[in-house]
């Protein structure tokens, strides 16, 4: 019995707080008619926007993704001074307000920052794809990391010396013994980067300067639409980013539908 | 193959000296097992033959070459883990096969050579399978088979059966005894178990905190203690005053006698061949006589019956 109100509970608050809002977006975007939705999502700046933030996540993960590793790798597998601060410095991305983290680059690459003067060598960053680029690799930084170093952790080091004995240098031991250990927890660090990237808002937000049809992503088109009164174009607009979303937490059940356990 | 030195190596961590000064010499294809309680320092100094712990002074020598600088995969060791440390995702056949696949060696050389090796631990049929279906015994088996692919003059061994039960640790020994015979690579075998250092070795280091105590075979070892550690960790010991008495050199009497001591029959085990009799001394001192099976119905000793205690052989350490 309490199995059963236990489980209606959380269906009941997982549809209050996800299903229900998410669903009144879709259904808001196609009520007018499918073909209202595909014009409001076809137009040139749509588009735009869409290909600027695939751009900027195609970037952001595979960079994070290589630096996350390394960052686990060396978090885990060895000892320097100051480990356990730059093991505290990876989280602050996800404690810190995106808005905050966009501001420090504004600050840093801005007029009168420590690095403003790249503006003038014609290495524009704020207000183009450089600055919003590295506005989200910023907030989207701790994923790979976190998913990677607790498994490290759990593998421990015999593998890999064993490896080590068998005459493998130390490439060869992470690409034939560590990495297929920490791969789904890589995949994992990779979908939650992917969706981070897609979705950030408030530090691309921060540095874009949000022209038109030049540095708006997807999240920020849907803002500017709502804004400027085309409801319509941001519902639609909305249902691409969530429909990204679903497809990238999928895609990883698809290829790994059991839980990891280890 | 090669003989292995170990001279004057020193290893503490954070403050704690794991290693002082310790020389050893392990001759040439001999079975050498690494003897002594946790903390001893025996693990740790395998480690430093294998190259996973850099010393803080002192050389290691294979083969007479001095390999102390040397990465592990530069120094032809073999290492076999207490956790097996299999490839997990990786089939027996590609864990044996890992060695030689990273030394670039030819397809058709990789598979006879397998085969050889799986063959040699009896795992042929299992090739396709992964370690999680195979049995504690059979990974083992398999980790030794991928130490050997690659020819190492040395095996090391770091509680290679700690991990599993009674009755496969048993024949694993007798196992590895005779594949020793067969194959002659230079081993070191590092064990806590006093009784797995006497069956399977031929020379015993005895390890205690951080320093070597005795050399020497079994038998030596057994027979010939250089001190009370020693004495009394290959074996049970009685301790009478200053002398040591094995159990079974204790002889059990009925009757008092010229120097006999008076004890009290605590508790009569059985044990099949052997029969373990506990004794206490007025001055609450327990003691522990052995006797076989024959004896003991002689005797017919019950608990709480006063008895009389002779050793027949005892020891002295002089200090």
């Amino acid at each position: 019995m309490s199995r059963y109100v236990l489980r209606s509970a959380t269906l009941a608050y997982l549809a209050l707080l996800l299903l229900v809002p998410v669903g009144l977006v879709f259904f808001r975007a196609f009520q007018p008619g499918f073909h209202h939705a595909w014009t409001a999502v076809s137009s040139h700046q749509a588009v735009h926007a869409l290909e600027l933030t695939l751009l900027i996540a195609a970037i952001t993960v595979p960079v994070n993704t290589v630096f996350g590793i390394v960052l686990a790798l060396a978090l885990v597998r060895t000892r320097f001074p100051g480990r356990g601060l730059v093991n505290a410095i990876v989280d602050l991305p996800l404690a810190l307000s995106p808005v905050v983290a966009g501001l420090a680059l504004v600050l840093l690459y801005g007029n009168g920052g420590w690095l403003g003067g790249l503006a003038g060598h014609g290495i524009k960053i704020l207000f183009a794809v450089p600055g919003m680029t590295l506005a989200t690799m910023f907030v989207s930084l701790p994923f790979v990391v976190r998913e990677v170093v607790p498994v490290l952790r759990e593998i421990g080091t015999e593998q890999e010396q064993a490896a080590e004995t068998l005459g493998a240098r130390p490439f060869q031991v992470f690409r034939r013994v560590t990495f297929p250990a920490i791969r789904w927890a890589v995949a994992y660090g990779v979908v939650l980067t992917t969706a981070r990237a897609i979705g950030e808002f408030g530090a691309v937000s921060a540095v874009s300067g949000h022209i038109e049809g030049r540095t708006e992503t997807l999240p920020l088109y849907v803002k500017s639409q709502f804004d400027n009164l085309d409801v319509q174009g941001s519902y639609a607009a909305s249902v691409v980013l969530a429909l990204i979303a679903i497809a990238t937490v999928v895609s990883l059940r698809v290829f790994h539908p059991r839980e990891e356990t280890g | 193959m090669a003989g292995i030195a170990v001279i004057d190596v020193t290893k503490s961590f954070n403050g704690f000296t794991a290693l002082k000064d310790v020389s050893v010499a392990i001759p040439e294809g001999s079975l050498t097992a690494l003897l002594g309680p946790s903390g001893s320092g025996k693990s740790t100094l395998l480690r430093v033959i294998a190259g996973f712990e850099e010393p803080d002074g002192g050389q290691v020598l294979i083969g007479g070459e001095d390999v102390t600088s040397r990465p592990a995969r530069a120094r032809g060791v073999g290492m076999v883990f207490q956790h097996y440390a299999a490839f997990k995702h990786m089939t027996v056949w590609d864990n044996v096969a890992f060695g030689l696949s990273v030394r670039k060696w030819p397809r058709d050389e990789i598979r006879d050579r397998v085969h050889e090796l799986l063959e040699l631990v009896q795992l042929e049929g299992l090739a396709k399978r992964y370690p999680a279906q195979l049995s504690g015994g059979q990974r083992q088996r398999m980790a030794l088979a991928r130490a050997l692919a690659v020819e190492p003059g040395v095996l090391l061994l770091d509680e290679p059966f700690g991990a599993l039960d009674a009755r496969v640790r048993k024949e694993l020994r007798a196992w590895l005894r005779r594949l020793h015979d067969e194959v002659h690579v230079t081993t070191i075998i590092v064990t806590h178990d006093q009784e797995e250092a006497m069956e399977v070795a031929g020379q015993i280091v005895v390890l205690n905190d951080g320093r070597v105590e005795q050399v020497g075979s079994p038998r030596e070892l057994y027979d010939t203690p250089a001190n009370e550690f020693v004495m009394s960790f290959v074996g049970p010991v009685n301790r009478l005053g200053e002398t040591f008495v094995r159990p079974h050199d204790v002889e059990v009497r009925l009757e008092p006698d010229v120097g006999s001591i008076e004890a009290m029959v605590e508790r009569v085990v059985h044990l099949g061949f052997e029969v373990r009799v506990e004794l206490v001394r007025d001055d609450g001192h327990h003691l522990l006589a052995q006797l076989t099976q024959e004896e003991a119905q002689q005797l017919e000793v019950e608990r709480g019956q006063i008895v009389y205690i002779r050793p027949s052989r005892e020891t002295v350490f002089t200090r």
